[in-house]
């Protein structure tokens, strides 16, 4: 006679030898794949953080061809566009370690000697690369008109920058931002190649643990999915707020009764 | 008599004398020179080519004269030759002051799109002469009331008219209370039917006894609202003088060739 069984033991039971993912395991291991994702969004928007701002002031150089710092640039732009993110990494993380000097400087053991911060240095001197070009295309297309009557209002290079250059031309690239963004997301899996425990890095644990492929990366896939669905609603909405004037001009109703409030 | 003049001088908006440019070797402007006293309302005109543009253009330092004066209410732009010997104004600072000073409205509008027309019409003056923002939006307001946008106020540029786009940046214009208002062929980028709404601002503002100066092909504009007409030909003053006299009775054959060509 068998055993009553809880609807728990049932579960676990059919999730474990019937279903075609063992869908409780994956349950258990929840937590993980939360850190596993907070290490992945870290490194991902301190790095377009970090990134884009130093972005701006190399964007700005690039399309006002400051003399000095314009080759410069592009030589770095070219250098992190050109090879491949992993080998970037692998730069940071084994190939700096080598030199004695590294090694004995003041950087090495609270930064340059941990992955995370490696993989940071790493991920926001790419992002910052791809960053500037595309903002110093955007900023080479403000049109000429514009910046005309802003120099005709008597305004100072900085203040035309600020007021005029850089919101349309932050405007203008916005759409591509955000597969800037998707992308950087994508490129951080590359975390987990040196040691740190992201996303791909808790299903390539679950995977090495268990032997049960499926159930690490569909869950880390399914994760990435849902980061990738809120970046993209979040875009949207800006895109919303600020491209309005990109947009036609909605039902005349409207906008005649947004003109007399 | 020294009396006089330093009281004709004080009334004198703008003052330019001998203004030069050249492109190359193509000489553009050969020598210009102009004189706006308050409430004097200049129309420029010429065929294309003959430099009118270029010279406004100067006036702001758009575009850098290789010689040649520029004096804003007896207040001189100082330029000299820099180490490559090229004419350049020294002071930066002196040349945004009085860029703020000589409003310029332009044949393609160049509002700034991604703001609405009241961000347009305040952001010179909370950012260049550094109005409090509420004095300033209730100043935009009166402007805009009084060139007929303010119901378009929170529109943005691409989603109104060219007439009213250019009615926008005569708003934009005036709300930086400018000495002198510079006119780059104002009606020229619009449609024959938004032509009149513009033009009657311009005209009203004129009748209001604000200084400016309007480089046009609107020969009615030039003929009945302006006090002074200047010709241009191939970079140099051809004919100069009262609208009245000048469109009666052209003294060049240039000026004449002009008109009859203008009333076909």
């Amino acid at each position: 006679m068998e055993a009553e069984r809880t609807f728990w033991e049932y579960l676990r039971d059919f999730s474990e030898n019937q279903a075609p993912l063992d869908f409780v395991l994956v349950y258990d291991n929840l937590d993980k794949f939360f850190e596993g994702a907070l290490v992945t969004l870290q490194l991902t928007f301190l790095a377009l953080l970090i990134g884009g701002l130093m972005a701006i002031p190399m964007a700005l150089a690039r399309a006002n061809k400051v003399s000095v710092l314009n080759p410069i640039i592009w030589c770095y732009t070219y250098a992190f566009r050109g090879t491949p993110l992993l080998v970037q990494t692998y730069l940071f993380y084994f190939g700096l370690g080598q030199f004695e000097a590294v090694r004995e400087s003041f950087l090495w053991s609270p930064i340059l000697s941990d992955p995370w911060w490696c993989v940071l240095i790493a991920f926001t001197l790419n992002t910052a690369a791809y960053t500037t070009e595309f903002l110093r295309g955007a900023i080479e297309t403000t049109p000429r008109g514009e910046i005309e009557a802003s120099v005709a209002a008597g305004m100072s290079p900085w203040l035309r920058t600020r007021l005029v250059v850089l919101p349309s031309a932050f405007r203008r690239a916005l759409p591509a931002y955000s597969n800037e963004v998707i992308f950087t997301l994508h490129g951080s899996v590359i975390a987990s190649t040196v040691t740190l425990q992201d996303l791909l890095g808790v299903g390539r644990w679950l995977n090495g643990r268990y032997y049960l492929a499926y159930e690490g990366f569909v869950t880390a896939m399914l994760f990435y999915m849902a980061i990738v669905l809120m970046i993209t609603v979040a875009f949207k909405l800006a895109e919303k707020r600020y491209l309005k004037h990109l947009r036609p001009r909605e039902s005349t109703e409207e906008t005649a009764a947004s003109a007399t409030v | 008599m020294a009396a006089l003049d330093t009281n004709l001088d004080a009334n004198l908006s703008l003052q330019v004398r001998d203004l030069h440019k050249s492109y190359g070797s193509h000489e553009v402007l050969k020598g210009v020179s102009l004189e706006a006293r308050e409430g004097d309302v200049i129309s420029m005109l010429g065929s294309s080519g003959s430099g009118k543009s270029t010279f406004l253009r100067c006036v702001n330092l758009l575009e850098t004269p290789n010689a040649g004066t520029i004096t804003v209410h007896g207040e001189e732009i100082k330029m000299s030759m820099n180490k490559h010997g090229a004419f350049r104004p020294t002071d930066p600072r002196q040349v945004e002051r009085i860029r703020a000073r000589l409003a310029m409205v332009f044949q393609s509008f160049n509002l700034w799109s991604h703001m609405t027309i009241l961000e347009n019409v305040i952001a010179g003056p909370v950012h260049v002469l550094k109005q409090p923002k509420a004095e300033a939006i209730e100043k935009a307001k009166a402007v805009l009331e009084r060139v007929g946008m303010f119901e378009r106020r929170d529109y943005y540029p691409s989603h109104i008219s060219g007439g009213q786009q250019q009615r926008a940046a005569i708003a934009r214009a005036l709300a930086m209370e400018p000495e002198v208002m510079l006119f780059d062929e104002p009606t020229s980028a619009l449609d024959p039917e938004l032509v009149g709404e513009v033009l009657k601002v311009i005209r009203s503002l004129a009748e209001e006894g604000r200084t400016m100066v309007v480089v046009t092909h609107e020969m009615g504009f030039a003929r009945d609202v302006s006090n002074k007409v200047i010709f241009l030909h191939q970079g140099l003053i051809e004919e100069q003088g009262n609208p009245a006299e000048m469109f009666t009775n052209p003294q060049t054959q240039r000026f004449q060739e002009f008109l009859a060509n203008a009333r076909d």
